[in-house]
């Protein structure tokens, strides 16, 4: 018997902890790490008499996430508090965003590629700001412990649109991945998900196909990595299907994501939206945009890697793979255009820097940045392979010398004799040695065995020391063979 | 709209106070009295009047994002009732 068929809807909660040097609302350093409760302030603990001042870079940071996210911008906003109590929350309230359109962003949408090359749309339907919870640590003796130097650091939150635009687990890993590289272009966010400051919390259901109504929800957390986003989508929407198929009645709960044993484990059920009791934040005044000044952000945007990569692939001729490995951080895309404008072709600058100079970086453990190897030292090399001054073989190892000393590579191919010998004469003169050298080769030749042409070829090459331009060798070699 | 005692408890659970029944009930008319002077403002002819959340007339107070000193870890610790390993203790949480 064919099981029944069920629809998976997938909604996106994307936290983001923003880039500014101190919280959302004093002044305490935003840093990640370091010894417990040694950033905080009578704001940030929540502690009486004290009043919070809006981090206004926080602002403009999600102002300009908005605006990526093809969002409406809130022209009067306001802060509310969302009641509940927690210990890590030290005032029993967390300062947040409610309501539809007063959020700083909303009604947005995000197009992107998928994994496979097609191009997706999905729908946001909010972007608002609101501050981090401290962390419970757990101390030996079933005690617990708080630490509140995340307490008030800034957190954007992006929500998906409702009913879902979402329907697997791919999808759900192409959006977050995607989002993930929009707000480290913008420098909104670091996007480090082992670190918690970029988190993505689906919430997943499933319903049978055909049906109008979405199933019952069930919030995950705890996802700490791509691949955890999707292997925890999936099971979930296993475990629910066979409690369905059990006959099972779902509840709407938050479960939270045990990557080790790929399990999800209950941690709360969720209290409804109305017993947070949401209301204006006195504390805060109201934030109000003039047009102009959101224009202006808008026209400072730097260009999103959706249209980069679309560039690239359009303007520039680089696979869709290719491109999607130049746009991995913006740092790395910056070396690749300015290589590129310093003369180097767009696909042999390409081929060199995911292959050789990843390699070699991947076996320092270095960044481009932090290597000895600049955009100009690319160029260069593309150059001298392009115009035939060295091979691509020889370009191998003037690479490698590069990325050690930092040298130019046309300087090290003149220093260090690797030019290669693209004189007819003299490359016939060396042909003609080897082939008096090896009389039973080219006797063999003769009598039809082809293949010792490679032999001679090599022996060519070896004598030449590799300077040898390979494809003259080659023709001199047939010339003089069928002499 | 008087409030009826299953919402009370359901608003105390959510301030995590637990009531007796004696209390209940005197809190049940304590804002049964609060929620009648609402309906009584409700009367209040107000579709002219803009709506106010802040009483005070002042927007987009901004504070600059340049770090400055806050407390000590001591003097955070301090006022907690009890504290251990640089952590405030809190009642044991197990997720
Ligand atoms: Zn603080």
């Amino acid at each position: 018997m064919q099981a029944a068929s069920y629809v998976l809807s997938v909604g996106m909660e994307v936290h983001a902890e923003l880039l500014t040097k101190t919280k959302m609302f004093c002044r305490c350093p935003n840093e990640f790490g370091g010894e417990p409760n040694t950033r905080v302030c009578p704001v940030c603990l929540g502690l009486p008499g004290s009043l919070p001042v809006i981090n206004r870079p926080a602002v403009e940071h999600v102002l300009r996430t908005a605006l990526a996210l093809n969002c409406r911008i809130a022209m009067r906003s306001v802060f509310h508090r969302k009641n509940y109590f927690y210990p890590d929350l030290p005032k029993a309230y967390q300062i947040s965003q409610y309501g539809e359109t007063n959020p700083l962003g909303h009604s947005g949408y995000m197009d992107f590629f998928t994994e496979d090359g097609g191009e997706r749309r999905v729908r946001i339907r909010r972007v608002h700001l609101e501050e981090d919870t401290g962390k419970l640590m757990h101390l030996p003796g079933r005690k617990s412990g708080v630490d509140f130097n995340r307490a008030g650091v800034p957190l954007m939150e992006i929500v998906t649109d409702y009913p879902p635009d979402i329907h697997s687990p791919q999808e759900a890993l192409d959006y977050s991945y995607q989002l993930r590289l929009l707000l480290i272009y913008l420098g909104a966010c670091d996007g480090k998900m082992e670190e918690g400051s970029l988190r993505c919390e689906p919430n997943v259901s499933i319903a049978p196909e055909g049906h109008q109504e979405l199933g019952t929800k069930t919030e995950l957390k705890n996802l700490s990595s791509f691949r955890a986003v999707q292997s925890g989508i999936r099971h979930e929407a296993e475990r629910m299907r066979h409690a369905l198929e059990r006959g099972d009645t779902l509840k709407q709960e938050t479960r939270g994501w045990d990557e080790e044993n790929e399990k999800s484990y209950v941690m709360r059920v969720k209290e409804f939206e109305d017993d947070y009791r949401y209301f204006p934040d006195p504390d805060l005044p109201p934030m109000v945009f003039s047009e102009e000044y959101i224009e202006g952000l808008r026209a400072a945007l730097p260009e999103l890697p959706t249209a980069k990569r679309k560039r690239f692939m359009e303007d520039l001729g680089l696979s869709d793979y290719d491109a999607r490995l130049l746009l991995a951080g913006p740092a790395w895309a910056r070396f690749f255009e300015e290589a590129v404008a310093q003369g180097g072709d767009p696909k042999q600058v390409c081929n060199w820097m995911n292959g050789d100079f990843s390699h070699l970086l991947n076996e320092a453990g270095r960044t481009a940045e932090a290597s000895k190897v600049t955009p100009a030292h690319i160029a260069d090399l593309t150059g001298l392979i392009a115009s035939g001054k060295i091979s691509g073989r020889i370009g191998k190892e003037v690479f490698e010398h590069v990325f050690q000393t930092g040298r130019m590579p046309s300087d090290v191919v003149k220093e260090e004799g690797k030019e290669q010998i693209t004189d007819a004469g003299s490359i016939r003169e060396v042909v003609s040695e080897v082939l008096s050298q090896n009389p039973e080769a080219v006797g063999k030749y003769r009598e039809g065995k082809k293949g010792v042409h490679g032999f001679l070829v090599g022996q060519v090459m070896r004598k030449t020391e590799g300077m040898a331009n390979p494809e003259m060798v080659n023709r001199l070699v047939t010339e003089e063979l069928e002499r | 709209m008087a409030i009826s005692l299953d919402e009370l408890k359901h608003v105390a659970e959510l301030a995590r106070l637990n009531l007796s029944n004696q209390e209940l009930n005197a809190m049940q008319s304590d804002l049964n009295r609060v929620l009648e002077s609402f309906r009584q403002l409700h009367e209040l002819r107000l579709s002219g009047v803009e709506l106010t959340s802040h009483s005070v007339d002042s927007t987009s107070v901004w504070g600059e994002d340049e770090p400055a000193d806050g407390l000590s870890r001591s003097d955070a610790l301090e006022a907690a009732p009890s504290a251990e390993a640089g952590l405030f203790l809190v009642p044991t949480i197990f997720e």
